[in-house]
Protein backbone atom coordinates (compact mmCIF):
# COMPACT_ATOMS: atom_id res chain seq x y z
CA UNK A 1 0.00 0.00 0.00
CA UNK A 2 2.49 2.67 1.26
CA UNK A 3 5.05 1.18 -2.00
CA UNK A 4 2.20 2.12 -4.40
CA UNK A 5 2.11 5.91 -2.88
CA UNK A 6 5.65 5.79 -3.33
CA UNK A 7 5.58 4.80 -6.77
CA UNK A 8 3.00 7.48 -7.73
CA UNK A 9 4.40 10.19 -6.20
CA UNK A 10 8.00 9.10 -7.37
CA UNK A 11 6.35 8.57 -11.25
CA UNK A 12 4.27 11.90 -11.52
CA UNK A 13 4.10 12.41 -15.37
CA UNK A 14 4.84 15.80 -17.44
CA UNK A 15 1.82 18.07 -17.39
CA UNK A 16 0.70 16.64 -14.53
CA UNK A 17 -1.11 19.85 -12.51
CA UNK A 18 -0.44 20.17 -8.46
CA UNK A 19 -3.07 22.31 -6.67
CA UNK A 20 -2.83 23.51 -3.33
CA UNK A 21 -5.86 22.76 -0.78
CA UNK A 22 -5.08 25.75 1.87
CA UNK A 23 -2.84 28.26 -0.52
CA UNK A 24 -4.64 27.36 -3.89
CA UNK A 25 -1.68 27.63 -6.23
CA UNK A 26 -1.02 25.65 -9.09
CA UNK A 27 2.11 24.34 -10.32
CA UNK A 28 2.69 22.15 -13.99
CA UNK A 29 4.94 19.19 -13.42
CA UNK A 30 8.13 19.61 -16.42
CA UNK A 31 9.99 17.04 -15.38
CA UNK A 32 11.78 14.79 -12.61
CA UNK A 33 14.59 15.94 -10.51
CA UNK A 34 15.54 12.99 -8.63
CA UNK A 35 14.13 10.92 -5.63
CA UNK A 36 14.71 10.80 -1.58
CA UNK A 37 13.98 8.80 1.50
CA UNK A 38 11.76 11.69 2.26
CA UNK A 39 10.57 12.32 -1.35
CA UNK A 40 10.47 13.35 -5.04
CA UNK A 41 11.42 16.34 -6.20
CA UNK A 42 10.22 17.58 -9.68
CA UNK A 43 10.89 20.65 -11.68
CA UNK A 44 7.47 22.41 -12.16
CA UNK A 45 6.03 25.55 -13.81
CA UNK A 46 4.60 28.38 -11.82
CA UNK A 47 2.91 31.46 -13.55
CA UNK A 48 5.85 30.99 -15.92
CA UNK A 49 8.82 31.01 -13.44
CA UNK A 50 10.70 27.57 -13.02
CA UNK A 51 10.18 26.47 -9.26
CA UNK A 52 11.00 22.99 -7.55
CA UNK A 53 8.60 21.31 -6.34
CA UNK A 54 9.03 17.76 -3.05
CA UNK A 55 6.04 15.90 -2.50
CA UNK A 56 5.96 13.57 -0.03
CA UNK A 57 3.65 10.41 1.82
CA UNK A 58 5.23 11.38 4.86
CA UNK A 59 3.75 14.25 6.05
CA UNK A 60 6.01 14.35 9.18
CA UNK A 61 9.15 14.23 8.01
CA UNK A 62 8.16 16.90 4.73
CA UNK A 63 7.44 19.21 7.62
CA UNK A 64 10.32 18.97 9.81
CA UNK A 65 12.08 19.95 6.22
CA UNK A 66 9.77 22.94 6.44
CA UNK A 67 10.78 24.07 9.52
CA UNK A 68 14.67 23.55 8.63
CA UNK A 69 13.65 25.98 5.11
CA UNK A 70 11.87 28.44 7.42
CA UNK A 71 14.81 28.95 9.67
CA UNK A 72 17.28 29.31 7.37
CA UNK A 73 14.89 32.23 5.26
CA UNK A 74 15.63 34.59 8.50
CA UNK A 75 19.56 33.86 8.04
CA UNK A 76 21.12 36.52 6.64
CA UNK A 77 22.31 36.03 2.73
CA UNK A 78 21.33 32.96 1.16
CA UNK A 79 21.53 30.03 2.76
CA UNK A 80 19.74 26.61 0.69
CA UNK A 81 16.85 27.14 -1.54
CA UNK A 82 14.57 29.70 -0.73
CA UNK A 83 11.32 28.16 0.59
CA UNK A 84 7.76 29.90 -1.62
CA UNK A 85 5.15 27.40 -0.37
CA UNK A 86 4.18 24.46 1.46
CA UNK A 87 0.39 23.01 0.66
CA UNK A 88 -1.26 19.47 0.66
CA UNK A 89 -2.29 17.50 -2.72
CA UNK A 90 -5.75 16.29 -2.81
CA UNK A 91 -5.35 13.90 -5.63
CA UNK A 92 -8.46 12.98 -8.09
CA UNK A 93 -9.74 9.27 -5.75
CA UNK A 94 -9.32 11.74 -2.71
CA UNK A 95 -5.55 10.89 -1.70
CA UNK A 96 -4.26 13.76 0.60
CA UNK A 97 0.27 14.32 -0.20
CA UNK A 98 1.80 17.12 1.49
CA UNK A 99 4.39 19.12 -0.75
CA UNK A 100 6.58 22.45 -0.40
CA UNK A 101 8.07 24.45 -3.08
CA UNK A 102 11.39 26.28 -3.52
CA UNK A 103 13.77 28.40 -5.89
CA UNK A 104 14.86 26.03 -8.42
CA UNK A 105 18.84 25.94 -8.11
CA UNK A 106 20.16 25.55 -12.15
CA UNK A 107 23.87 24.22 -12.21
CA UNK A 108 26.54 21.50 -12.62
CA UNK A 109 27.41 18.66 -10.61
CA UNK A 110 30.90 19.75 -9.13
CA UNK A 111 33.06 16.92 -10.07
CA UNK A 112 31.82 17.62 -13.68
CA UNK A 113 32.87 21.34 -13.13
CA UNK A 114 36.60 20.20 -12.06
CA UNK A 115 36.90 18.14 -14.81
CA UNK A 116 35.96 20.64 -17.32
CA UNK A 117 37.85 23.88 -15.54
CA UNK A 118 40.65 22.52 -13.70
CA UNK A 119 41.34 21.72 -10.39
CA UNK A 120 42.43 25.20 -9.32
CA UNK A 121 38.72 25.80 -8.09
CA UNK A 122 38.85 23.24 -5.81
CA UNK A 123 40.48 25.88 -3.46
CA UNK A 124 38.03 28.75 -4.44
CA UNK A 125 35.03 26.40 -3.83
CA UNK A 126 36.62 25.00 -0.26
CA UNK A 127 36.44 28.53 0.26
CA UNK A 128 33.01 28.98 -0.79
CA UNK A 129 31.57 26.51 1.56
CA UNK A 130 33.28 27.34 4.44
CA UNK A 131 31.84 30.79 4.29
CA UNK A 132 28.62 29.35 4.08
CA UNK A 133 28.80 26.89 6.81
CA UNK A 134 30.08 29.83 8.91
CA UNK A 135 27.30 31.18 8.30
CA UNK A 136 25.39 28.69 8.83
CA UNK A 137 27.15 27.52 11.97
CA UNK A 138 27.36 31.01 13.61
CA UNK A 139 22.91 30.61 13.34
CA UNK A 140 23.04 27.68 15.52
CA UNK A 141 22.56 25.14 12.95
CA UNK A 142 24.97 22.25 11.46
CA UNK A 143 23.92 20.75 7.87
CA UNK A 144 24.62 17.49 8.87
CA UNK A 145 24.45 15.37 5.40
CA UNK A 146 26.84 17.19 3.73
CA UNK A 147 27.88 15.17 0.55
CA UNK A 148 28.76 15.69 -3.31
CA UNK A 149 24.95 15.06 -4.23
CA UNK A 150 23.85 18.01 -2.39
CA UNK A 151 26.27 20.29 -3.75
CA UNK A 152 25.85 22.23 -7.49
CA UNK A 153 28.07 24.47 -8.77
CA UNK A 154 25.82 27.74 -10.09
CA UNK A 155 28.16 28.84 -13.27
CA UNK A 156 28.54 32.78 -14.19
CA UNK A 157 30.10 33.42 -11.79
CA UNK A 158 30.99 30.23 -10.45
CA UNK A 159 29.69 29.72 -7.31
CA UNK A 160 29.11 26.40 -4.98
CA UNK A 161 25.70 26.05 -3.42
CA UNK A 162 23.54 23.61 -1.61
CA UNK A 163 20.77 21.86 -2.44
CA UNK A 164 19.25 19.84 0.28
CA UNK A 165 18.93 21.27 3.53
CA UNK A 166 17.00 17.56 5.17
CA UNK A 167 19.73 16.65 7.50
CA UNK A 168 20.15 20.29 9.24
CA UNK A 169 20.57 19.75 12.65
CA UNK A 170 20.07 22.18 15.72
CA UNK A 171 23.62 22.20 17.62
CA UNK A 172 23.94 20.31 20.24
CA UNK A 173 21.00 17.49 19.11
CA UNK A 174 21.91 14.02 17.26
CA UNK A 175 22.51 14.45 13.44
CA UNK A 176 19.08 14.09 11.72
CA UNK A 177 20.38 12.68 8.84
CA UNK A 178 23.87 11.65 7.15
CA UNK A 179 25.29 9.64 4.21
CA UNK A 180 27.91 6.74 6.13
CA UNK A 181 30.89 7.90 3.77
CA UNK A 182 30.85 11.23 4.92
CA UNK A 183 29.81 9.92 8.58
CA UNK A 184 32.53 10.56 11.11
CA UNK A 185 31.13 7.92 13.26
CA UNK A 186 31.35 5.46 10.46
CA UNK A 187 34.18 6.11 10.15
CA UNK A 188 34.86 5.66 14.17
CA UNK A 189 35.91 9.34 14.58
CA UNK A 190 33.48 10.58 16.46
CA UNK A 191 30.32 10.69 17.66
CA UNK A 192 26.74 11.91 15.91
CA UNK A 193 26.42 15.31 17.82
CA UNK A 194 25.49 18.08 15.55
CA UNK A 195 28.89 19.59 15.94
CA UNK A 196 30.60 22.39 13.69
CA UNK A 197 33.84 19.77 13.32
CA UNK A 198 31.01 17.30 12.08
CA UNK A 199 30.69 19.28 9.16
CA UNK A 200 34.27 20.10 8.60
CA UNK A 201 34.84 16.09 8.83
CA UNK A 202 32.29 15.57 6.14
CA UNK A 203 33.71 18.77 3.99
CA UNK A 204 36.98 16.87 3.52
CA UNK A 205 35.11 13.60 2.77
CA UNK A 206 33.18 15.90 -0.22
CA UNK A 207 36.68 16.55 -1.64
CA UNK A 208 38.07 13.24 -1.07
CA UNK A 209 35.07 11.90 -3.02
CA UNK A 210 35.79 14.16 -5.97
CA UNK A 211 38.55 11.93 -6.78
CA UNK A 212 37.74 8.16 -5.49
CA UNK A 213 34.35 8.54 -7.40
CA UNK A 214 34.22 4.51 -6.14
CA UNK A 215 33.71 5.29 -2.47
CA UNK A 216 35.79 3.36 -0.32
CA UNK A 217 35.31 1.46 2.96
CA UNK A 218 36.41 1.93 6.56
CA UNK A 219 39.53 -0.50 7.15
CA UNK A 220 41.91 -1.15 10.24
CA UNK A 221 43.06 2.47 11.55
CA UNK A 222 40.75 4.73 10.08
CA UNK A 223 42.54 8.01 10.54
CA UNK A 224 45.57 6.09 8.91
CA UNK A 225 43.84 5.34 5.90
CA UNK A 226 41.83 8.83 5.08
CA UNK A 227 45.47 10.29 5.58
CA UNK A 228 46.67 7.69 3.01
CA UNK A 229 44.16 8.61 1.08
CA UNK A 230 44.23 12.54 1.09
CA UNK A 231 48.09 12.43 0.50
CA UNK A 232 47.66 10.62 -2.38
CA UNK A 233 45.80 13.05 -4.60
CA UNK A 234 47.84 15.50 -6.02
CA UNK A 235 45.14 18.19 -6.32
CA UNK A 236 44.66 17.93 -3.20
CA UNK A 237 48.41 18.60 -1.95
CA UNK A 238 48.14 22.43 -0.83
CA UNK A 239 45.21 21.53 1.33
CA UNK A 240 46.65 18.24 2.97
CA UNK A 241 47.30 20.06 6.46
CA UNK A 242 44.20 21.44 7.34
CA UNK A 243 42.10 18.48 5.67
CA UNK A 244 44.14 16.04 8.06
CA UNK A 245 43.44 18.60 10.89
CA UNK A 246 39.30 18.35 9.79
CA UNK A 247 39.56 14.28 9.95
CA UNK A 248 40.99 14.30 13.24
CA UNK A 249 38.65 17.47 14.52
CA UNK A 250 41.18 19.54 15.54
CA UNK A 251 38.99 22.23 14.73
CA UNK A 252 36.32 23.22 16.49
CA UNK A 253 34.65 25.79 14.94
CA UNK A 254 34.47 26.35 11.04
CA UNK A 255 36.12 29.59 11.80
CA UNK A 256 38.94 28.37 12.17
CA UNK A 257 39.44 26.28 8.70
CA UNK A 258 38.35 28.72 7.08
CA UNK A 259 41.01 31.17 8.16
CA UNK A 260 43.99 28.80 7.44
CA UNK A 261 42.55 27.82 4.27
CA UNK A 262 42.37 31.30 3.34
CA UNK A 263 46.00 31.92 3.99
CA UNK A 264 46.84 28.69 1.66
CA UNK A 265 44.62 29.87 -1.18
CA UNK A 266 46.20 33.54 -1.07
CA UNK A 267 49.98 32.73 -0.81
CA UNK A 268 49.12 29.32 -3.51
CA UNK A 269 47.44 32.09 -6.23
CA UNK A 270 50.75 34.57 -5.29
CA UNK A 271 53.54 31.93 -5.35
CA UNK A 272 51.93 30.12 -8.61
CA UNK A 273 51.37 33.60 -10.57
CA UNK A 274 54.91 35.00 -9.94
CA UNK A 275 56.65 31.70 -10.97
CA UNK A 276 54.59 31.98 -14.30
CA UNK A 277 55.36 35.20 -15.20
CA UNK A 278 59.13 34.51 -14.65
CA UNK A 279 58.50 31.63 -16.91
CA UNK A 280 56.78 34.01 -19.81
CA UNK A 281 59.82 36.24 -19.55
CA UNK A 282 62.39 33.92 -19.91
CA UNK A 283 61.00 32.59 -22.74
CA UNK A 284 60.90 36.39 -24.20
CA UNK A 285 64.18 36.48 -23.23
CA UNK A 286 65.46 33.46 -24.92
CA UNK A 287 63.50 34.23 -28.10
CA UNK A 288 65.89 36.23 -30.40
CA UNK A 289 68.53 33.45 -29.49
CA UNK A 290 66.41 30.82 -30.52
CA UNK A 291 65.42 32.50 -33.78
CA UNK A 292 68.97 33.16 -34.72
CA UNK A 293 70.10 29.93 -34.18
CA UNK A 294 67.45 28.47 -36.69
CA UNK A 295 67.94 30.74 -39.02
CA UNK A 296 71.61 30.14 -39.28
CA UNK A 297 70.92 26.13 -39.13
CA UNK A 298 68.47 26.44 -41.71
CA UNK A 299 70.86 28.83 -44.25
CA UNK A 300 73.34 26.39 -43.38
CA UNK A 301 72.00 23.29 -44.75
CA UNK A 302 70.72 25.03 -47.71
CA UNK A 303 74.70 25.60 -48.81
CA UNK A 304 75.19 21.78 -47.67
CA UNK A 305 72.07 21.10 -50.42
CA UNK A 306 73.17 23.46 -53.17
CA UNK A 307 76.85 21.97 -52.77
CA UNK A 308 75.71 18.51 -53.39
CA UNK A 309 73.53 18.96 -56.67
CA UNK A 310 76.29 21.36 -58.10
CA UNK B 1 5.85 18.58 27.79
CA UNK B 2 7.27 16.31 30.99
CA UNK B 3 10.14 13.95 29.24
CA UNK B 4 9.34 10.33 28.97
CA UNK B 5 10.53 6.64 28.81
CA UNK B 6 10.29 4.87 25.65
CA UNK B 7 11.02 1.24 25.47
CA UNK B 8 11.31 -1.10 22.41
CA UNK B 9 12.46 -4.44 21.52
CA UNK B 10 14.74 -4.41 18.72
CA UNK B 11 14.55 -8.16 16.63
CA UNK B 12 17.31 -8.70 14.52
CA UNK B 13 16.86 -12.17 12.22
CA UNK B 14 17.30 -14.20 9.29
CA UNK B 15 14.84 -16.43 9.29
CA UNK B 16 11.48 -17.86 10.22
CA UNK B 17 10.54 -18.99 13.54
CA UNK B 18 9.84 -22.64 14.45
CA UNK B 19 9.39 -23.27 17.81
CA UNK B 20 6.57 -21.95 20.43
CA UNK B 21 3.97 -19.63 20.17
CA UNK B 22 3.60 -17.23 17.21
CA UNK B 23 5.60 -14.15 17.42
CA UNK B 24 3.21 -11.69 16.30
CA UNK B 25 0.79 -12.83 19.33
CA UNK B 26 3.58 -11.69 21.79
CA UNK B 27 4.55 -8.99 20.04
CA UNK B 28 0.81 -7.45 20.52
CA UNK B 29 1.15 -8.31 24.02
CA UNK B 30 4.38 -6.38 24.35
CA UNK B 31 2.69 -3.44 22.66
CA UNK B 32 -0.62 -3.44 25.28
CA UNK B 33 1.96 -2.97 27.42
CA UNK B 34 3.61 0.41 26.07
CA UNK B 35 6.80 -1.64 24.52
CA UNK B 36 7.37 -0.93 21.11
CA UNK B 37 8.60 -3.80 18.92
CA UNK B 38 10.99 -3.18 15.48
CA UNK B 39 12.44 -5.95 13.54
CA UNK B 40 14.93 -5.80 11.29
CA UNK B 41 15.44 -9.18 8.75
CA UNK B 42 18.89 -9.85 6.87
CA UNK B 43 19.06 -11.39 3.75
CA UNK B 44 22.16 -13.17 2.00
CA UNK B 45 23.75 -11.52 -0.64
CA UNK B 46 22.23 -13.75 -3.00
CA UNK B 47 18.62 -13.66 -1.84
CA UNK B 48 15.60 -11.95 -2.90
CA UNK B 49 13.84 -9.44 -1.43
CA UNK B 50 10.30 -11.22 -0.90
CA UNK B 51 12.57 -14.36 0.66
CA UNK B 52 9.83 -17.00 2.01
CA UNK B 53 10.94 -17.12 5.56
CA UNK B 54 10.84 -13.14 6.11
CA UNK B 55 7.13 -12.29 5.73
CA UNK B 56 6.65 -12.90 9.44
CA UNK B 57 9.28 -9.56 10.19
CA UNK B 58 6.77 -7.29 8.85
CA UNK B 59 3.64 -9.28 10.78
CA UNK B 60 5.89 -8.92 14.08
CA UNK B 61 6.36 -5.24 13.29
CA UNK B 62 3.11 -4.90 12.96
CA UNK B 63 1.59 -6.47 15.81
CA UNK B 64 3.90 -4.80 17.27
CA UNK B 65 3.31 -0.90 16.41
CA UNK B 66 6.83 -0.87 14.82
CA UNK B 67 9.05 -0.52 12.27
CA UNK B 68 9.79 -3.38 10.14
CA UNK B 69 12.90 -3.26 7.54
CA UNK B 70 14.99 -6.36 5.32
CA UNK B 71 18.15 -5.30 4.33
CA UNK B 72 21.32 -6.84 3.00
CA UNK B 73 24.21 -7.21 5.93
CA UNK B 74 26.38 -4.83 4.16
CA UNK B 75 23.12 -2.12 5.05
CA UNK B 76 22.59 -3.35 8.72
CA UNK B 77 24.10 -0.62 10.03
CA UNK B 78 22.31 2.46 8.89
CA UNK B 79 19.36 0.39 8.77
CA UNK B 80 19.38 -0.05 12.67
CA UNK B 81 19.68 3.20 13.76
CA UNK B 82 16.93 4.35 11.18
CA UNK B 83 14.42 1.85 12.27
CA UNK B 84 14.93 2.93 15.98
CA UNK B 85 15.04 6.40 15.24
CA UNK B 86 12.24 5.82 13.09
CA UNK B 87 10.15 3.98 16.37
CA UNK B 88 10.60 6.36 18.55
CA UNK B 89 9.51 9.09 16.12
CA UNK B 90 6.36 6.91 15.38
CA UNK B 91 5.45 6.45 19.22
CA UNK B 92 5.68 9.76 19.95
CA UNK B 93 3.78 11.28 17.32
CA UNK B 94 1.56 8.46 17.57
CA UNK B 95 1.20 10.13 21.55
CA UNK B 96 0.77 13.71 20.02
CA UNK B 97 -2.10 12.86 17.79
CA UNK B 98 -3.50 11.48 20.90
CA UNK B 99 -3.32 14.25 22.53
CA UNK B 100 -4.56 16.72 19.52
CA UNK B 101 -7.48 14.41 19.27
CA UNK B 102 -8.45 15.40 22.64
CA UNK B 103 -8.27 19.05 22.06
CA UNK B 104 -9.27 19.34 18.33
CA UNK B 105 -11.70 16.54 18.79
CA UNK B 106 -12.19 13.44 17.30
CA UNK B 107 -10.85 12.44 13.54
CA UNK B 108 -8.91 15.67 13.57
CA UNK B 109 -5.31 14.49 12.41
CA UNK B 110 -2.13 16.27 11.25
CA UNK B 111 -3.59 16.68 8.07
CA UNK B 112 -6.30 18.70 8.66
CA UNK B 113 -4.17 21.49 10.51
CA UNK B 114 -2.49 24.13 8.27
CA UNK B 115 0.79 23.26 7.21
CA UNK B 116 2.31 26.29 8.93
CA UNK B 117 0.69 24.96 12.49
CA UNK B 118 2.24 21.63 11.83
CA UNK B 119 5.28 22.66 12.02
CA UNK B 120 4.71 23.74 15.28
CA UNK B 121 3.83 20.25 16.54
CA UNK B 122 6.58 18.60 14.61
CA UNK B 123 9.00 20.49 16.36
CA UNK B 124 7.47 19.02 19.32
CA UNK B 125 7.54 15.82 18.27
CA UNK B 126 11.58 16.35 17.47
CA UNK B 127 12.01 17.86 21.06
CA UNK B 128 10.67 14.78 22.50
CA UNK B 129 12.61 12.68 20.44
CA UNK B 130 15.78 14.58 21.24
CA UNK B 131 15.04 14.21 24.85
CA UNK B 132 13.29 11.35 25.95
CA UNK B 133 15.20 8.82 27.78
CA UNK B 134 15.34 5.23 25.68
CA UNK B 135 15.32 1.55 26.32
CA UNK B 136 16.14 -0.48 23.78
CA UNK B 137 16.59 -4.50 24.32
CA UNK B 138 18.23 -6.21 21.60
CA UNK B 139 16.76 -9.65 20.71
CA UNK B 140 19.58 -11.34 18.15
CA UNK B 141 18.97 -14.52 16.31
CA UNK B 142 21.81 -16.69 17.28
CA UNK B 143 20.60 -19.85 14.66
CA UNK B 144 22.71 -21.99 12.96
CA UNK B 145 22.22 -19.64 9.46
CA UNK B 146 23.13 -16.18 11.16
CA UNK B 147 27.05 -17.35 11.85
CA UNK B 148 28.88 -15.61 8.95
CA UNK B 149 26.18 -12.50 10.21
CA UNK B 150 27.09 -12.00 13.65
CA UNK B 151 30.40 -9.55 12.93
CA UNK B 152 27.84 -7.30 11.51
CA UNK B 153 25.15 -7.21 13.76
CA UNK B 154 27.86 -6.49 16.19
CA UNK B 155 29.34 -3.58 14.06
CA UNK B 156 25.59 -2.30 13.68
CA UNK B 157 24.70 -2.18 17.29
CA UNK B 158 28.01 -0.20 18.03
CA UNK B 159 26.50 1.85 15.16
CA UNK B 160 23.44 2.34 17.02
CA UNK B 161 25.13 2.85 20.58
CA UNK B 162 26.96 5.82 18.53
CA UNK B 163 23.93 7.36 17.14
CA UNK B 164 21.58 7.08 20.08
CA UNK B 165 24.41 8.39 22.90
CA UNK B 166 24.77 11.66 20.83
CA UNK B 167 20.85 12.38 21.56
CA UNK B 168 20.47 14.38 24.44
CA UNK B 169 18.36 12.21 26.75
CA UNK B 170 19.68 8.90 28.10
CA UNK B 171 19.64 5.30 27.08
CA UNK B 172 19.99 1.86 28.39
CA UNK B 173 20.55 -0.95 26.39
CA UNK B 174 20.37 -4.75 26.87
CA UNK B 175 21.12 -7.90 25.37
CA UNK B 176 19.84 -11.25 24.81
CA UNK B 177 20.14 -14.49 22.19
CA UNK B 178 17.93 -17.14 20.96
CA UNK B 179 18.43 -19.28 21.31
CA UNK B 180 21.09 -19.86 23.97
CA UNK B 181 23.22 -22.46 24.64
CA UNK B 182 20.91 -24.15 27.40
CA UNK B 183 17.58 -22.45 26.79
CA UNK B 184 16.03 -20.60 24.74
CA UNK B 185 17.17 -17.09 25.03
CA UNK B 186 20.32 -16.14 27.42
CA UNK B 187 21.49 -13.19 28.52
CA UNK B 188 24.38 -11.43 26.79
CA UNK B 189 24.90 -7.98 28.10
CA UNK B 190 23.13 -6.61 31.11
CA UNK B 191 21.55 -2.72 31.07
CA UNK B 192 24.20 -0.37 30.59
CA UNK B 193 24.62 3.54 29.51
CA UNK B 194 26.19 1.92 26.36
CA UNK B 195 27.76 -0.95 24.05
CA UNK B 196 31.10 0.19 25.16
CA UNK B 197 31.99 -3.50 26.78
CA UNK B 198 30.17 -5.31 23.72
CA UNK B 199 33.42 -6.49 22.19
CA UNK B 200 34.28 -8.79 24.82
CA UNK B 201 30.84 -10.45 25.47
CA UNK B 202 29.21 -10.50 22.27
CA UNK B 203 28.78 -13.95 20.75
CA UNK B 204 30.87 -15.33 18.22
CA UNK B 205 29.54 -18.46 18.28
CA UNK B 206 25.91 -19.82 16.73
CA UNK B 207 24.24 -23.07 18.39
CA UNK B 208 21.71 -24.86 17.26
CA UNK B 209 19.08 -25.15 14.08
CA UNK B 210 15.83 -23.77 16.09
CA UNK B 211 14.40 -20.33 15.91
CA UNK B 212 12.22 -19.97 18.98
CA UNK B 213 11.30 -16.44 18.06
CA UNK B 214 8.23 -16.00 20.10
CA UNK B 215 9.39 -17.42 23.26
CA UNK B 216 12.59 -15.22 23.21
CA UNK B 217 9.71 -12.44 22.74
CA UNK B 218 7.91 -13.14 25.61
CA UNK B 219 10.91 -13.31 27.73
CA UNK B 220 12.14 -9.71 26.65
CA UNK B 221 8.82 -8.39 27.73
CA UNK B 222 9.12 -10.27 30.79
CA UNK B 223 12.75 -8.48 31.43
CA UNK B 224 11.28 -5.41 30.83
CA UNK B 225 8.42 -5.81 33.70
CA UNK B 226 10.71 -7.16 36.31
CA UNK B 227 13.06 -4.05 35.64
CA UNK B 228 9.75 -1.58 35.79
CA UNK B 229 8.92 -3.47 39.09
CA UNK B 230 12.26 -3.29 40.77
CA UNK B 231 12.28 0.20 39.49
CA UNK B 232 9.02 0.71 41.00
CA UNK B 233 10.17 -0.71 44.02
CA UNK B 234 13.27 1.26 44.56
CA UNK B 235 11.01 4.48 44.10
CA UNK B 236 8.01 3.42 45.96
CA UNK B 237 6.56 6.97 46.42
CA UNK B 238 8.63 8.83 43.87
CA UNK B 239 6.01 8.29 40.80
CA UNK B 240 7.61 10.91 38.68
CA UNK B 241 8.15 8.08 35.79
CA UNK B 242 5.50 9.04 32.53
CA UNK B 243 5.15 6.81 29.51
CA UNK B 244 4.36 7.08 26.48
Amino acid sequence: MKQKAMNLLSNLPPGTVITGKWHHKTYRIKKKLGSGAVGSVYLCDAAGQEVALKISDKSASLTVEVNVLTSLKQVQGSLGPYLLDVDDWVTRNGKVYSFYVMEYVRGIPLRTFIKQHGSSWIGVFMLQLLDDLTRLHQSGWIFGDLKLDNLIVMTNPPRLRWVDVGGTTQKGRAIKEYTEFYDRGYWQLGTRRAEESYDLFALTMVFLHLFYPNEFERREQPLQQLYRRIDQVKALAPYRKILKKAISGKYQTSTEMRRELFHIVSQNTRTSRSRRSRKKQDNLRHAPFVIETLGITIIALGYYLLSLFL
Amino acid sequence: MRKGTLRQILLITDGCSNKGEDPASVAALCYEQGITVNVIGILDDNQSEDVEGLQEVEAIARSGGGVSQIVYSKDLAQTVQMVTRQAMTQTIQGFVHQELKEILGRDQGLEDIEPEKRGEIMEVVEDLGEKSDLEVLVLVDTSASMHDKLPTVKDSLIDLSISLTSRIGDNRFSIYRFPGKRNDTEKVLDWSPDFSEIQSVFPKLTSGGITPTGPALREAMYQFSKKNLLRSFYHETESDESSF
